[in-house]
């Protein structure tokens, strides 16, 4: 026992030994230091700034998903990608609202659901303002609750108003901005084309789902589903959904998929002519996405990592033949080959970690700069401030401690090996 | 002072327990298909508290014999002992202790760390010792009051002059309590003046009771020690007692007496 803490106590005095003589190398040497170190301070700086940059990403999608519920299912017409309808139009493939009469019955998964007619965007106007290509969406009454979209005025669309045909409507709220709509503006009248409209409520505005479009002129009118037969005919039609729960996504999909197969008379053999593709799914297509990206980015840092691991072994191979004579002297007054392989490995390792230390600062700069690139490009979605997670932090020190470890190998065994004889007549 | 941290007598007796003991040792290069006897069958036995000159031509093997006695170097064949220990079948690292507790070095061109103090220098051998750590800021300053720096011990060697350094690396060499000090050439880059003031240090340590081997190729420095000893292609060609005034009378004998072994 005694002669473990010895041994323990030994290795301790030596580490703090090489520690502080690396310490005051690496400052006598400033500058070499940290230009050696530029290649290890730049793939930390970039795979951390990669790591926190996607984490804060993942968690504002994360939000947005779950913003929208990770329960939600989205059904459209698509074509297979064989068999006879591979090239089929859109027209014979297109979804008739009667195609999910009594959908709720047959799919016991499903807890809600909602048919929506997607409008050619029109003008819309009041009074004097109008407001051009705006999003209009026939939709039933439980659309938002499937999108979960909170209402900040008024009421939902209703049964009755659907099965009327009332000329009823729902807006967004930058619209009922836009179109300088009283404050209170339930019962005003808006003209969608040529025809009347009122006002029943206000939605909350969200940014465009669909990738690519810009926010900047994005306008949304929600109207019952029938009365959106009046203003187009023959409208496409797609269909929303909510899972009873989260788990049950799957069977959801699964019974909404055997259910629409029957009602569109499919033969077993066709392929599906439609997608039902949950908001899950979108999440689990990004957080692989994500992981390539991280997987990308770590390949393209190794490489620079390798390239300052090499240069921190060419400078560790200099340090050793400038200290020849040094290493030769501690030699001559008891230093074994295992301190002297300890004192340049750990000076490796530290010149490491002061790259590492260095990178991650840069690092966190990095992310602060990318995260303002959405502001910049005028997207409406922010990533809010990021701080590189600490895993990321502790990975990458371990990381460049192996490096130091690896590349120092080399140049310490070569210190070590050094005859003290030879050493010390070393010019 | 040093001699109460390391357990020994300031004044020690001279006694009959010899401090190295080397039988027939012989080292021996090979450089491509020819064999180079550096040492060539060396007999020699110090004991405590001797102070022992060793002279001879450039290539007469002095150097090597320094190494071997300095644990720097193994002999090919032979056996030596130091302190009653047979060094020849020690390992690496057992040699490494030798070196750290028994030996002090002293080198011609100084070998201070440039960028450490006085007192970091006179530190170092006491990091690689077993039981100095803790105790080695104490002694370091014990030894350089020792040598007569107390009043330097924070300077950077290039703050301090030649015979300054010289003695910030006896002081390395005291540090550890030493059993024997190797000094080669401790004089070689000085001028006369401050040579004379080290070789008086060396006096003042063997009064004190230091074990003290010097390799010099200068007279006026071998007459400071009690015993010269020659040699002259890796053998001891003469090994007497010193005195000063004798020096001429020596050169002669050297002269005469070639290849003979004691």
């Amino acid at each position: 026992m005694r002669a473990i803490i010895g041994v323990l106590m030994a290795f301790l005095r030596l580490f703090y030994q090489s520690v502080y003589l690396a310490l005051s190398q690496i400052w006598a040497n400033k500058t070499r230091a940290i230009l050696t170190t530029i290649g290890i301070v730049i793939g930390v700086a970039s795979v951390t700034a990669v790591i926190a940059t996607l984490t804060g990403l993942k968690t504002e999608v994360l939000t947005m998903v779950e913003e929208i519920g990770t329960n939600t299912m989205v059904i459209i017409p698509g074509r297979p990608e064989e068999g006879a309808k591979r090239f089929a139009s859109w027209w014979t493939i297109r979804f008739l609202p009667e195609h999910f009469d009594d959908m709720l019955e047959h799919c016991p998964s499903v807890a809600r659901f909602s048919r929506a007619a997607i409008i050619n965007p029109r003008t819309i106007q009041h009074g004097e303002e109008s407001v051009e290509s705006v999003k209009i969406t026939g939709v039933e009454p439980s659309y938002h609750d499937i999108v979960k979209r909170p209402f900040t005025l008024g009421r939902k669309l209703s049964v009755i108003d659907d099965m009327q045909v009332h000329q009823v409507c729902l807006i967004d709220s930058k619209l009922h901005y836009k179109l300088r709509l009283d404050r209170d503006c339930i019962g005003q009248s808006i003209l969608i084309g040529h025809m009347k409209f009122i006002v029943v409520g206000v939605v909350e505005w969200r940014p465009p789902m669909e990738p690519g479009q810009s926010p900047e002129n994005h306008y949304e009118v929600f109207i019952p589903f029938r009365t959106a037969f009046k203003l187009q005919q023959e409208p496409p039609v797609i269909a929303f959904a909510a899972s009873k729960s989260t788990e049950i996504v799957e069977d959801a999909q699964a019974e909404i998929r055997f259910f629409l197969r029957r009602t569109r008379n499919m033969k077993p053999t066709e392929p599906d002519t439609f997608e039902v593709s949950s908001i899950k799914r979108y999440k689990e297509i990004f957080d692989a996405i994500a992981l390539i990206l991280t997987l990308v980015a770590v390949g393209v840092v190794s490489i620079s990592l390798l390239v300052g691991g090499v240069g921190i072994m060419n400078i560790m191979l200099v340090s050793v033949s400038e200290r020849t004579r040094e290493i030769g002297l501690r030699k001559a007054v008891g230093a074994k080959k295992s301190a002297i392989l300890t004192q340049f490995l750990i000076e490796s390792v530290v010149l490491c970690f002061v790259g590492g230390l260095i990178g991650i600062g840069l690092g966190q700069l990095l992310t602060m700069a990318l995260v303002k690139i959405p502001r910049f490009l005028n997207a409406e979605f922010n990533i809010p401030m990021i701080y590189i997670p600490m895993w990321a932090i502790i990975l990458s020190f371990s990381f460049t401690a192996c490096i130091g470890i690896f590349f120092g190998m080399f140049p310490a065994i070569k210190a070590a090996r050094l005859d003290p004889i030879e050493a010390l007549r070393h010019e | 002072m040093i001699a109460a941290e390391t357990d020994k007598p300031v004044i020690r007796p001279q006694n009959d327990k010899p401090v190295i003991k080397l039988l027939d040792v012989k080292r021996v290069y090979k450089v491509g298909v020819e064999s180079i006897h550096a040492l060539d069958g060396i007999s020699l036995e110090l004991h405590e508290n001797e102070y022992v000159a060793v002279m001879g031509a450039s290539g007469s093997g002095k150097s090597t014999l320094m190494n071997v006695l300095g644990c720097l170097d193994r002999a090919t064949s032979g056996y030596y002992e130091l302190d009653g220990q047979d060094t020849t079948k020690m390992s690496d690292v057992a040699l490494a202790h030798v070196r750290n507790e028994r030996i002090g070095f002293v080198f011609q061109s100084f070998e201070l760390l440039g960028q450490l103090s006085a007192l970091k220098n006179v530190e170092m051998p006491l990091i690689y010792s077993k039981n100095g750590w803790w105790t080695r800021r104490k002694r370091a300053e014990n030894v350089l009051e020792r040598v007569g720096l107390s009043g330097r011990i924070t300077h950077k060697p290039n703050q301090l002059s030649g015979g300054e350094k010289q003695r910030v690396a006896i002081a390395r060499a005291l540090v550890c309590g030493p059993s024997i000090l190797l000094a080669d050439e401790p004089t070689g880059n000085l001028d006369s003046k401050t040579s004379e003031g080290i070789m008086q240090l060396f006096d003042q340590l063997h009064r004190e009771g230091q074990t003290i081997i010097l390799v010099t190729h200068e007279e006026h420095v071998a007459h400071h020690a009690k015993r010269i000893i020659s040699m002259k292609d890796g053998r001891i060609c003469n090994d007497i007692p010193s005195n000063h005034g004798q020096a001429d009378k020596i050169t002669m004998q050297n002269n005469d007496i070639h290849g003979e072994s004691s």
